[in-house]
């Protein structure tokens, strides 16, 4: 079995949604990330710990501190999967517009027919026309 | 000429669900009986690349379904599930499990819902619940048939190249 951490583990928590969204535009030492928290810090320590395993941030010392520093590239991977099934579904979708378009076609020349032979019959389908012309 | 309705994909980080969203340019009674008449289902809702049998199919209330995905090297995937509730046209809620996976439970509910627009049009909505956010990122993330497929694919690479024994 797979045991790599992955970005979609990163997301999937609120807290860690927010701590993406602090150091994405500038890098934060983890004091002051723990401040915006209600969260205790050693939890906080946990978070970031699963985001640098996910790959999503990187832990930078400068002097005595331990900066956090975003990689948000990898972000790309959650879209990748979405637009791989919203093409199956496209694809899918494609394939049964044609079939649709035989449906409509058949049963038009259906009502026709019917239309002469038994008109109460196809009424419901085509009611404004039918109390259109009435 | 099929026309170019968007398919629209919401699915929120964090969240365990999937919405499919898609227009149609014919009234919801065909919409809806194509996706409930196995002759015509069958037609359309097979990715391309893999061939779809239908085993079972029985579109009414408690009715059970089951179908089975085989790719070019005859590598086999079947998913099945139970119909909760079909009214028509307007409404599918059914389970959806994926037997592909290294234990049961995993299951999905469905829910399709056919609005009406104007002009003969219709307004397709998926909405895929899963039972946690891991199940659903982990499911689709493969595209699910595809995603088997390739992993298949791999698997038979790494047989060819000696990788296992």
């Amino acid at each position: 079995m797979q045991t790599r951490r992955d970005v979609f583990q990163a997301i999937a928590d609120p807290t860690r949604r927010e701590i993406i969204n602090l150091v994405a535009f500038q890098s934060l030492n983890l004091n002051a990330i723990a401040e915006k928290f209600d969260v205790s810090r050693p939890a906080i320590s946990q978070h970031i710990k699963l985001l640098t395993e996910c790959g999503l941030i990187v832990i930078k010392k400068q002097g005595r501190e331990r900066y956090c520093e975003a990689r948000l590239s990898q972000l790309n991977e959650v879209s990748d999967w979405i637009e791989k099934y919203r093409k199956l579904w496209a694809g899918r979708f494609d394939m049964l517009d044609d079939i649709l378009e035989e449906m409509k076609a058949a049963s038009s020349a259906k009502q026709k027919k019917q239309q002469k032979k038994n008109p109460k019959q196809i009424k419901k389908h085509t009611r404004k026309i039918t109390t259109k012309n009435k | 000429m099929a026309s170019k309705n968007p398919t629209k994909i919401k699915a929120e980080p964090g969240k365990q669900e999937i919405f499919i969203t898609r227009e149609f340019d014919a009234p919801r009674e065909l919409v809806f009986k194509a996706f409930t008449d196995p002759k015509l289902l069958i037609r359309w809702f097979g990715p391309r690349e893999l061939k779809l049998r239908i085993e079972k199919f029985e579109p009414r209330e408690g009715g059970s379904y089951r179908y089975i995905h085989s790719d070019e090297h005859g590598h086999e995937f079947g998913f099945h599930g139970v119909v909760h509730e079909l009214t028509a046209p307007e409404r599918i809620i059914q389970t959806f499990e994926f037997e592909g996976l290294p234990e049961r439970g995993h299951t999905v509910l469905e829910i399709a819902m056919f609005e009406s627009l104007p002009g003969g049009r219709t307004k397709f909505t998926n909405q895929s619940v899963f039972r946690s956010v891991a199940d659903r990122d982990g499911m689709v993330q493969g595209g699910m048939e595809r995603g088997v497929t390739d992993s298949y694919e791999r698997l038979d690479e790494i047989i060819a190249s000696g990788g296992v024994k």
